[in-house]
């Protein structure tokens, strides 16, 4: 069992994300300290992409301000070892294909999991691509994280059977960033992936305020939130710090006990 | 190994909110393709209305010109909308009828897509939205308001660098937002399985009536067959039916921009390296870290930082030939091809055009060359112009 079976043993989890490097790597560094000590369960760490075509227009500026700061793979790997000097908290990285292809795969998992992160991952490679990563992945204690969309259907269960760590579950269509409200029968994706495998499902996209995480974390075992996180970074810069923290506080509150 | 790979290329890697989309597409193009109703329809509109089949057209000034090969022409210019991109369109639009779909989507570069996109959609009765980088709006002013006239809603991406691989991107973003009603009219040989393979196969027609009209013509087959490559749509369709034949040279001439040395190129095959984008595994312009290059090309339709995975397999394979052609070497054979054949070919096309004034007089005059002129100029002659430092108005 990995550590992020952890994430999810303090009530429902609550699910963090942020792009290394926005606004700088130190303040990414503080940032999750804050976020572990504010009751975060689980921190996705995003490797900018120049190109991600999964992220909303929030998270997109967020990793070009990041690679336009100097942030490469290489700086991130060194901020982990860092991090790891202070925290235990679980830690998935969130990035695209090609980050990992061009570091060389095995390279890459090999190095992320010396680093100390516990998950990877890549919201561009489907079921049908994951041979190339996942077995990778085991070998090197690496979950590899399944994702499950709204329009995934039968396939469901196809993936959860094979799914490690956690099943992130895809709120909504379209890409991340901050929605009004989420119609998406979530609770009947949760209910397809357990009758499949007991595993704990993790719902993001869209999530932004305390009644929207507790409702989804109500159906699911915990809520992940990026575009929101990234929102006050870009809002405060390198003063984000207390306001990511009190932002966390408040998400926390909010699932633990839904 | 996934579906789709051409060699190592190719394959899925896209989010798992399109796999149903494209499981769904593949599904229905298998039907179909083997649907004689199907093939009819498709064959009449592709006579009746985009009016195929397209000349083959011997370039008698230009071969004395040059002194050596013979040259003809593939006249992609002179079908309906002015570029090949209309037989991919037309096939996939009429696939999405059949499927049920409503509305269509697609990205452009030069606006050559979008056009035909918008055309077919008007033609068909179904919405259309386009999303085209803010860049290229500017650069190719005239063909947004084709689009417009056409009945589509154009949408300036502002997003990275704001040009092809943008526009790509953005509708890829906007396809996962609604999916049911909604098909991704792709416009190249590129992204994920199916749309390499289906789009290869609507263009594949170029190469099956270069064969038969140069065995009329010549009564044997072309020594080389060349044509411009960004996404590499209009290549294949020239390579396709040539493959298995070779003796045949096939050339792939990619935009090297400002020069394959320089940062501003979009020389894929010449310059980048093996890697993971846009639902394809293929050779991209791309940095150590596998950040994604922004490339550069005086040719919005060319100025894309990868290259379709068939052409990848082609090039590691050694059946195909890839060379690199400069801005300057492209404009060059653009404003050649006006003169002496009353041609004004697309500055895309151009890239092959410039490649055939290097290789033809190193030829005997007994073989032959045909060129792939992929779309027409028209354009192009403000932004030519305006490389030449003559300001004019559109």
């Amino acid at each position: 069992m990995s550590k992020i079976q952890n994430a999810f043993a303090d009530g429902k989890a609550f699910i963090p994300f942020l792009t290394c490097g926005d606004p700088s790597l130190d303040v990414t560094e503080q940032i999750v300290y804050a976020m572990a000590e504010a009751g975060a369960d689980l921190i996705e760490l995003g490797i900018p992409f120049s190109d991600p075509t999964a992220e909303g227009p929030v998270i997109q500026s967020a990793n070009l301000r990041a690679l336009a700061g100097g942030v490469t793979t290489d700086k991130v790997f060194d901020l982990v070892r860092r991090i790891r000097q202070n925290t235990q908290i679980p830690l998935v990285f969130m990035t695209y294909a090609n980050v990992v292809f061009s570091y060389g795969t095995e390279r890459f998992i090999k190095t992320a999991a010396e680093v100390g992160m516990d998950g990877l991952i890549l919201p561009d490679v489907p079921y049908e691509e994951k041979e190339e990563f996942d077995p990778i992945c085991r070998r090197y204690g690496l979950d590899f994280i399944s994702l499950i969309a709204p329009t995934s259907q039968q396939r469901a269960t196809m993936i959860a059977k094979e799914a490690e760590g956690f099943v992130y579950c895809v709120s909504s269509l379209g890409v991340t960033g901050v929605r009004k409200d989420i119609k998406t029968d979530v609770s009947m994706m949760v209910q397809l992936v357990k009758q499949t495998k007991e595993i704990p499902c993790a719902v993001g996209f869209g999530i932004s305020t305390p009644e929207q995480a507790a409702k989804m974390a109500s159906v699911s075992d915990g809520a992940i939130v990026g575009s929101s996180v990234m929102q006050i970074c870009a809002k405060y810069g390198a003063n984000c710090v207390p306001y990511v923290a009190d932002y966390v506080k408040s998400m926390k509150n909010a699932v633990r006990n839904a | 190994m996934s579906k789709g790979r051409f060699g190592i290329h190719g394959g899925q890697y896209i989010p798992e909110i399109l796999m149903n989309a494209v499981i769904e597409l593949e599904t229905a193009y298998n039907h179909y393709k083997n649907d004689p109703a199907f093939q009819a329809e498709l064959t009449d509109l592709l006579n009746n209305y985009a009016g195929r089949p397209s000349e083959l057209y011997h370039a008698a000034r230009m071969t004395r010109d040059l002194g050596g090969a013979k040259i003809y022409l593939k006249r992609e210019d002179l079908n309906h909308t002015g570029s090949h991109k209309i037989n991919n369109v037309l096939g996939q639009v009429l696939l999405a009828k059949k499927m049920g779909k409503t509305r269509v989507i697609a990205e452009t570069g030069a606006g050559q897509h979008g056009v035909a996109t918008a055309t077919v959609a008007a033609l068909m009765d179904m919405e259309c939205e386009i999303f085209m980088g803010r860049e290229d709006t500017e650069r190719q002013a005239l063909n947004v308001y084709r689009m417009k006239l056409l009945g589509a809603k154009v949408h300036a991406v502002e997003s990275g660098t704001a040009t092809l691989k943008d526009a790509v991107s953005e509708t890829m973003r906007e396809w996962t937002n609604r999916i049911a009603d909604t098909h991704y009219v792709l416009g190249s040989v590129m992204g994920p399985h199916p749309f390499p393979t289906i789009v290869r196969d609507f263009q594949a027609v170029i190469s099956q009536e270069i064969k038969s009209q140069i065995l009329q013509k010549e009564g044997r087959l072309p020594d080389a067959v060349l044509a411009c490559v960004g996404g590499g749509s209009n290549a294949i369709g020239a390579f396709y039916h040539f493959i298995e034949d070779a003796s045949v040279r096939l050339i792939g001439c990619e935009a090297a921009g400002r020069g394959i040395h320089t940062f501003e190129t979009a020389a894929t095959i010449s310059t980048g390296k093996l890697g993971i984008f846009h639902g394809m595994k293929s050779y991209f312009c791309q940095d150590e870290y596998g950040q994604i290059a922004p490339v550069y090309s005086i040719s919005a339709g060319l100025d894309y930082p990868g290259v379709g995975p068939e052409h990848a397999n082609l090039y590691d394979t050694g059946r195909a030939e890839y060379v690199a052609i400069t801005d300057d070497e492209a404009v060059n054979a653009f404003e050649y091809l006006s003169r002496i054949e009353g041609i004004i070919p697309a500055i895309e096309s151009a890239h092959a055009v410039a490649y055939a004034l290097k290789l033809a007089p190193t030829m005997p005059k007994d073989k032959i060359i045909v060129i792939n002129i992929s779309g027409r100029g028209d354009k192009d002659c403000a932004a030519i112009a305006r490389y030449r430092g003559e300001d004019i108005h559109e």
